[in-house]
């Protein structure tokens, strides 16, 4: 500090440093990038419970039993909540990097537009598909 | 002797020497899905908390069973080559390699059981 004061043309500014936890500002266009992996990744947790309640009722009554106790269950119904508006935000994201791929909708304000568009459409499909299968 | 020059060789085929044939594939298998996904969580929602016989004669249907299986291999493809994605960017070495081998193998088992599930309950 003594030497900064001393030799002001050294540093004579402050100078961005690199983006650090405490103060780095999350942005829309990266949050719901990295949600988009996210995500499609975690799919496969309701995917496994999915193809194993089917599985269990090929088999026979008990099995079916077992599975549908657990699929039908508040874990099932958080996992399936969860899965389902997951599968929504990974399919409209999955839109939006159609449009990204097809050199469109790019710029800062539409791409953003794009992001709220994910986030309150895969929320709002979410509701819609539970009111339908209900 | 090569007749092709390194630079030919390697033109427009990237460090994974595939090109952008992953990318495309996940384009191809997005746009599959896209269609398939809507109808299948209304044909899966709607099953899902019924009686066995109840699950059993909605999956016995040729649509539903159709679809089902589509959405098992198309979407298991996609997963598998997704997760490799997600993989290459943070793992390296052994390490990368064995967890898109277990990824690959899962998508494949689920899509395998799931296939196997259909067939029993359909035919």
């Amino acid at each position: 500090m003594a030497d900064a004061k001393r030799l002001p043309s050294v540093r004579p500014h402050a100078r961005p440093l690199s983006p650090h936890l405490q103060i780095y500002r999350i942005q829309l266009t990266s949050v719901t990038s990295i949600l988009t992996r996210i995500t499609g990744n975690g799919l496969i947790v309701g995917t496994l419970l999915a193809v194993w309640w089917l599985l269990a009722a090929a088999t026979s009554d008990s099995y079916f039993a077992v599975a549908d106790a657990v699929a039908t269950s508040w874990f099932g119904d958080l996992v399936f909540t969860a899965s389902l508006w997951a599968i929504w935000y990974h399919y409209l994201a999955g839109l939006r990097h159609l449009v990204f791929d097809a050199g469109r909708g790019l710029d800062i304000p539409t791409a953003e537009k794009l992001g709220w568009a994910c986030i309150i459409g895969s929320v709002v499909l979410t509701a819609i598909t539970i009111l339908l299968v209900q | 002797m090569r007749y092709l020059t390194a630079r030919k060789r390697a033109e427009g085929r990237g460090a994974s020497h595939t090109g952008t044939e992953h990318h495309w594939s996940m384009t191809v298998s997005a746009v599959g899905l896209a269609l398939l996904v809507p109808v299948w969580l209304y044909i899966f929602g709607s099953a899902l908390g019924g009686a066995r016989d109840e699950v059993v004669a909605t999956f016995a249907r040729p649509f539903p069973a159709i679809l089902t299986g589509l959405l098992l291999v198309v979407g298991m493809r996609h997963f598998a080559m997704g997760a490799a994605m997600m993989i290459e960017d943070y793992a390296k070495g052994t390490t990368r390699k064995a967890l898109i081998i277990g990824a690959t193998a899962l998508a494949w088992a689920v899509a395998a059981t799931g296939l196997f599930a259909l067939a029993r309950i359909a035919l």
